[in-house]
């Protein structure tokens, strides 16, 4: 069959950032598909660059709103290893609670009000404030809940306030906390359900697209790894998280401002879809029954079920909230101080799952303890390989449909991804010479 | 959102609905970003359970982030992020003649925020840390906030903007009328708070020369303000350095926390 085709979407809409999307097929041959990232880069090594450990974290949150508490977390964990700060187990406890907010913030955002109204066929969530006002206010709902886990822990969702290196600045009380726990088992945990529910009726609406594909994220021996744990590729296990540049290996393209990753083969994909597939053993029972339900089994390799496996982890990450709420009530909240008493000054790497897959954050500290260099390597960047690959495989597929149809399939496809195009473009790979 | 932000917002929204009553039709309203993190975008739909009140006042029009759809004009335009590419300055002159009234969301529309960090070192320099000899493929300029470029009507400060302070600005532009920034520092409204000064926690602050608005947020969560809402009209920047050389920071690390979110103002372009 010879085909021309020639599309080029500027600024994809319902997406994090600003990126477009680029075919040609010339004669039934596909000479390009690939989504450009156009966002205008922020040099954050220039921010970062001679700063105090106080600041790391205030600077990397503002590579991205929506990313901002995961961003803090990674920053953290490094400067904590660098310079050789010891955290309570209550902080950690916090700061997983913390995790679970804003991944569930983040995946609903995501799942019902920017990938959704693709599955309804309508260009944003807006229309269905009409038609399905149910779901909106559940999903409202849910962003709410989520959003005041982190306002109650940490100050704020967007930006956090309280979290700092060693700890908080500020703790929330037992009351507080029991108040969470009261509406995530009243409010989210009913909600979820619901959401799964009409996702459920939508399920035929998900293209049945799959390419083989590599799995990369955290995985830990005893749970769904979010904060903390190795890094485990589904192709050749785990390695340990300071061996992040062999899993990541950026490289520049021309049509991109973000870095492309590649680990052992061209491409490969971070998110809720490669935890899924690496931590599905890890999930509890309730978020199995929910996959279930949802039709997502293990492995799964259509990029577009990442919305679905996103809807799946929520209900882990909300069932996990209680149960560490739970403990913390147990143990009683201790009044404790941050502690920001360097032992040491050298380099550390962290690495968190944050919505859109593995994060990875490298310092290396001065005896002053200010940054001499700084890494980021964000989840986005690392499925921009992934993104391509799967474009070049669909193309051909979809390639005899209406022109629209092939645009709106493609679009679905980036925006499946959920990336965070903000993110991706700010990345720092920079050693400074004194 | 708080039970007392909540009731706030509810207030005002219904003012303004019986004020709009007499008018004829839903403000039309579009929401760009340029070069920033949306942490304020987000924000606009972190309004949760008003959401759908402040969507009886106004009809989106335009907003890539959440819709498909594209206007040719609109009553306000909120406008987050900084300029740093020559595309921007085609985007907002676009914007500008579009738009009634046009709103500065946020750190970076404002003041440029942490992106104008960058300015104070030449632009060739960083490009070439970051991409080295890939370079000459991303063109960049220095953060400049919307002021720079094009007339700006409001501002609605912090990072992230606080929802508020958009809400006030929001249903006074609705209700025709001028909202008014304040120009003391966050001090002021620290102490009214009743807060431990942060300075006695033996931390350091830059709440005497911030504009305050925040209702000092931060300080209230133990932290320190870090100046993201801009400078006073007239900051005395040369003793709020001092003080911070009194409590332990070296002239450069003093000079370094104020640039963070201030840097075009403290030491214009340089790039």
């Amino acid at each position: 069959m010879s085909q021309n085709l020639e599309i080029k979407v500027k600024h994809l809409t319902r997406v994090e950032g600003h990126g477009n999307i680029v075919v040609n097929m010339l004669e039934g041959v596909l000479e390009k598909a690939q989504l450009d990232i156009v966002e205008a880069p922020r040099y954050f090594e220039a921010m970062l660059k001679g700063r105090s450990f106080h600041e790391a974290a205030i600077i990397t949150s503002r590579i991205c709103g929506i990313c901002s508490l995961g961003h803090q977390m990674t920053s953290f964990k490094t400067t904590e290893e660098a310079l050789g700060l010891e955290i309570s187990e209550q902080t950690i406890a916090l700061r997983k609670i913390l995790i679970h907010g804003a991944t569930i913030q983040s995946n609903i955002l995501h799942s019902l009000f920017l990938a959704a109204p693709d599955f309804l066929k309508v260009g944003s969530v807006f229309p269905l404030i009409g038609t399905h006002p149910e779901v909106v206010k559940a999903a409202l709902r849910m962003k709410g809940l989520a959003n005041d886990i982190s306002s109650v822990i940490a100050g704020r969702a967007v930006h956090p306030i309280s979290c700092v290196p060693g700890g908080f600045t500020k703790l929330p009380d037992a009351a507080q906390l029991a108040e969470l726990k009261g509406r995530l088992e009243k409010e989210m945990i009913p909600d979820l359900t619901f959401a799964a529910e009409v996702l459920t009726s939508l399920a035929s609406e998900i293209p049945g697209f799959t390419r083989d594909t590599e799995y990369i994220s955290l995985r830990s021996d005893d749970d769904y790894a979010l904060y903390d744990g190795d890094i485990c590729s589904s192709d050749t296990g785990r390695v340990p998280d300071s061996e992040y540049r062999s899993m990541t290996n950026e490289f520049i393209v021309p049509h991109s401002t973000a870095k492309h990753s590649r680990a052992n083969r061209s491409s490969f994909m971070v998110g809720a879809l490669a935890r899924w597939n690496n931590n599905h053993d890890r999930l509890c029972p309730e978020a199995m029954a929910v996959a279930e339900k949802l039709g997502l089994k293990a492995p799964c390799t259509n990029p577009f079920m990442n919305t679905i496996a996103q809807v799946v982890e929520s209900v882990h990450c909300a069932i996990d909230a209680i149960r560490l709420i739970d403990s913390l009530l147990t143990k009683g909240i201790k009044p404790e101080l941050p502690n920001q008493k360097p032992t040491r000054y050298g380099s550390g790497v962290g690495a968190t799952e944050v919505p859109r897959g593995i994060l990875y954050h490298e310092y290396a500290y001065d005896r002053q303890g200010r940054i001499m260099s700084a890494n980021c390597v964000i989840p986005t960047s690392q499925n921009l390989a992934n993104i391509d690959d799967d474009m070049k495989k669909i193309v051909p597929e979809i390639c005899d449909r209406p022109k629209k149809e092939i645009i709106h399939g493609l679009e679905m496809l980036v925006r499946a991804y959920d990336p965070c195009i903000s993110c991706s473009v700010h990345m720092l790979d920079v050693e400074f010479v004194e | 959102m708080s039970a007392k932000t909540a009731q706030f917002i509810t207030i005002r929204l219904s003012r303004a609905s019986r004020r709009r009553s007499k008018m004829s039709k839903k403000a039309r309203v579009a929401i760009f970003d340029f070069t920033g993190c949306e942490g304020c975008e987000l924000n606009h739909l972190n309004f949760e359970a008003q959401l759908l009140d402040i969507l009886e006042h106004v009809e989106i029009v335009e907003w890539r982030e959440a819709m498909d759809e594209k206007a040719d004009g609109y009553d306000i335009a909120f406008v987050e992020g900084s300029l740093s590419t020559p595309d921007c300055i085609t985007r907002i002159h676009k914007i500008r003649r579009k738009a009634k009234f046009l709103v500065a969301v946020g750190a970076c529309a404002v003041i440029g925020g942490v992106n104008a960090m960058k300015n104070t070192r030449p632009s060739e320099e960083i490009r070439e840390e970051v991409y080295g000899k890939d370079k000459y493929l991303f063109p960049s300029l220095p953060a400049l906030p919307l002021s720079a470029v094009v007339k700006v009507d409001f501002n609605v400060r912090g990072c992230p903007m606080t929802q508020i302070e958009f809400l006030k600005v929001f249903t006074a532009l609705v209700m025709g009328k001028m909202p008014v920034e304040p120009d003391h520092s966050v001090c002021v409204e620290c102490k009214l708070k009743e807060n431990e000064c942060v300075y006695d926690k033996g931390m350091i602050c830059l709440g005497p020369v911030t504009r305050a608005g925040c209702d000092a947020h931060c300080p209230s969560f133990g932290q320190y303000c870090y100046g993201c809402r801009g400078l006073v009209s007239e900051p005395n920047l040369k003793a709020m350095e001092e003080i911070l050389v009194n409590h332990g920071l070296s002239m450069d690390e003093a000079h370094k926390r104020l640039l963070l979110f201030n840097a075009n103002q403290i030491e214009g372009v340089t790039s």
